[in-house]
């Protein structure tokens, strides 16, 4: 960056900003099969954008069409202002990381990467400043001369996305990028490629069906099931403001309460509800007796032993079913009058005296949450 | 401790469960080296001892006797042993130009077949490949099926198809085309479309054998990176499918040097092959020592080719 032309954090909030890509109307059908659903889409310069969904929805199609893999069966892709329908994958200004890695077995980590430098007709000299300087942002300066079966998981890794970074293009798409490494060092290569990414500059857009992966990497995240977009928004919208029970239920664990309207004032709402009252301290413009479905979190209940002070909204209580201990929160399975299961969370943040937890088996709790913690969902 | 050690002494049952499991071990290693042994024999038996029967003709002199040729070792009547070899043999294969010219006749012909076969099996295996999983398994079985009928029927096929009154001949003067028969039998031309029809399935096979393990997503990759579709056959699809091409051409350059039954049946006398010139001097001349020598030279020249064979074998294991 230059400086003459400062980036906003969020491009997608500007009036009249330039999306970097459009996708308009784009549907991929595979025979009879919808794979990609009538999506639109605006992605922006920088972004680390995230498709996110279980598998088989349609997010790998989705890339695939970006990078030319896949013809859009009705829709337009533009790139950076230019249409991308006859567009051919060599001729594209994106790059792609397969989700496989896909390193070429007869060629050196060196030769890998210098592939695609070379089909520009880059000079020689070039080519080699530009692997040697792509090889040592990802730590493998030492590995040139090894062949990719004698590299580890996470090697090969940064091979394939030193080779997709190399040839600098203006737009990088990443298929499961961190899918085949163990836990920790995917948690430890999130940050890497967040790192990566600020330091190159590069559009990225990533497919994942990890949640936990979207919500530490992305700018924005985009929820796809069956093809079509659930929801669209930053990881903190959509954690904290799904809008139907699906994103709710998928990112992260949500305990949902049906009910109906009782009162739509225009800061409250009141829900009736099978454990009482539910009280939302902002308003949502429903029609009073519809149904509609309350999301909580787990750790937005606050869990006791001692019953509330005066009887009101927000309050249940219940038996411990089950106490799951998983060393820094605990996660209590609480069995309601109703029998309906609730989940809540609570932090281990005091070391217990004894070996025995505070709450136990078989206890009766109460359980309360603050009027701004639960999510009123219709749909 | 006490305890144990007097268990040792009371109960026998110890050592003689060893015993048995001894006597099992040693049974077991006694399978293994037969079964190590086997391949051994084999290759002793009819390849070892056939090759130092022929040596040792290809050493003798003719003779007009039964066998036709000379005893390597004899026995004075005084106990003493004379051990008789001539290399004349081989210096008159040198001298003789017809041997030269049909050696190199024959090198000439199986490398033409086998370039012809690579570039006829190589887009044919990778269609194969590149077809659903019916017509993969329909293709390949049609690639096999001329296995079940005769190699020898299937030449005869051909000689009614390319004779001067044959199939093609007539078709092409039925529709008009030729007002005289073209001569293909009995011509270069005939040996050719003879090996190549008989030795393609064994260059297709190893071919497909190799592209099945090919990652498709590689040619993604490569296009990817801006790399034009006839680039990345060369720079990707090309270099990893090698081994199969080597395999492939050297199961049909090896056999097609030697072929006989291809030249003498379609070729006739027009076509120089070492495998017509060995059953010629076996047979019409009876030169017995100079056919063997003709047999010996011909193998030294396919060694080469083999080992490499064997070589680019033992890599592709290494790979895996
Ligand atoms: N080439 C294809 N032919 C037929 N169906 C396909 C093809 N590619 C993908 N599909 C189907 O489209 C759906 C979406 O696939 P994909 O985009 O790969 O899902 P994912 O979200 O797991 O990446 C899947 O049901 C898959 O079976
Ligand atoms: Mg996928």
């Amino acid at each position: 960056m230059t400086g003459e032309q400062t980036l906003s954090d969020t491009p997608w909030l500007e009036q009249g900003a330039e999306p970097f890509i459009k996708i308009r109307g784009v549907t991929k059908k595979f025979g009879e099969f919808t794979a990609v659903d009538n999506i639109d889409l605006d992605i922006y310069q920088g972004e680390l954008f995230c498709l996110l969904g279980g598998s088989g929805c349609g997010k790998s199609t989705l890339l695939r069409m970006l990078s030319g893999f896949e013809t859009p069966t009705s829709g337009s892709i533009t790139i950076d202002g230019m249409d991308m329908s006859n567009v051919p994958p060599y001729e594209r200004p994106t790059n792609m990381m397969f989700q496989s890695y896909a390193l070429f077995p007869h060629m050196t980590v060196e030769k890998n990467v210098a592939f695609g430098l070379k089909q520009d007709k880059i000079p020689v000299a070039e080519i080699n400043d530009r692997v040697h300087d792509i090889l040592t942002l990802v730590e493998l300066q030492d590995y040139k001369k090894r062949k990719p079966q004698q590299l580890s998981g996470g090697q090969k890794q940064r091979v394939a996305l030193a080779r997709a970074l190399v040839k600098q293009p203006k737009l990088l798409l990443l298929d499961e990028p961190l899918a085949a490494l163990d836990k920790k060092l995917r948690e430890q290569t999130q940050f890497e490629l967040m790192n990566i990414q600020e330091k190159v500059g590069i559009t990225f857009v990533v497919v994942t069906h990890d949640q936990e992966e979207a919500m530490t990497l992305s700018t924005r995240i985009a929820v796809m099931n069956d093809g079509e977009f659930m929801q669209l928004g930053t990881p903190t919208e959509i954690y904290e403001f799904p809008e139907s029970r699906f994103v709710a239920d998928f990112i992260g664990s949500a305990n949902m309460l049906e009910g109906r309207i009782v009162e739509d004032g225009p800061d409250h709402v009141r829900v009736k509800t099978d454990l009482g009252e539910v009280f939302i301290d902002h308003g949502q413009s429903v029609k009073e007796g519809s149904r509609v479905w309350i999301a909580i979190r787990p750790e937005k209940m606050h869990l006791s032993k001692e019953p509330p002070l005066k009887p009101g909204p927000n309050q249940a209580f219940g038996m411990v079913d089950d106490i799951g201990y998983l060393g820094d929160i605990s996660i209590y399975k609480i069995r309601l009058e109703n029998n309906q299961i609730i989940d809540v969370t609570a932090p281990n943040q005091i070391r217990p005296k004894s070996r025995t937890h505070t709450i136990t088996w078989e206890e009766k709790v109460y359980l309360h949450w603050q009027a701004s913690s639960a999510v009123l969902l219709t749909k | 401790m006490t305890e144990t050690s007097a268990l040792a002494v009371v109960d026998p049952a110890p050592p003689r469960l060893g015993a048995v499991s001894q006597l099992a071990r040693r049974m077991q290693a006694g399978w293994r080296s037969i079964v190590i042994f086997i391949p051994y024999v084999w290759l002793f038996v009819f390849f070892l001892l056939p090759f130092f029967i022929v040596a040792k003709i290809s050493v003798a002199e003719l003779k007009m006797a039964s066998p036709p040729y000379t005893d390597l070792i004899k026995w004075a009547e005084d106990g003493i042993m004379t051990i008789r070899i001539t290399f004349e043999n081989f210096t008159y294969i040198f001298e003789d130009d017809l041997y030269s010219k049909t050696y190199i006749n024959s090198l000439k012909i199986s490398s033409i077949s086998t370039i012809l076969c690579l570039l006829i099996g190589y887009p044919i295996a990778y269609g194969i490949i590149r077809s659903g999983p019916v017509a993969r398994r329909l293709l390949l079985f049609a690639i096999i099926l001329p296995f079940w009928t005769s190699f020898l029927l299937r030449v005869y096929a051909w000689m009614g198809l390319l004779a001067d009154r044959g199939t093609i001949n007539n078709v092409l003067i039925w529709l008009g085309l030729i007002d005289e028969p073209i001569r293909m039998l009995y011509s270069e031309f005939a040996v050719y479309i003879g090996i190549v029809y008989t030795y393609l399935p064994f260059m297709i096979l190893p071919l497909y054998a190799n592209m099945e393990k090919l990652d498709a997503t590689l040619n993604e990759v490569a296009a990817d990176l801006g790399s034009r579709p006839m680039n990345t056959f060369f720079k990707v699809t090309l270099p990893l499918t090698m081994p199969g091409i080597i395999a492939g051409s050297l199961l049909v350059f090896i056999p097609a040097t030697g072929e006989y039954v291809i030249p003498d049946l379609l070729g006739g006398g027009n076509v120089l092959m070492i495998g017509r010139l060995l059953f010629n001097e076996f047979n019409q001349n009876v030169d017995w020592p100079t056919a063997s020598a003709v047999a010996i030279v011909l193998l030294f020249l396919l060694v080469l080719p083999m080992t490499i064979y064997q070589y680019y074998q033992g890599k592709a294991m290494e790979d895996q």
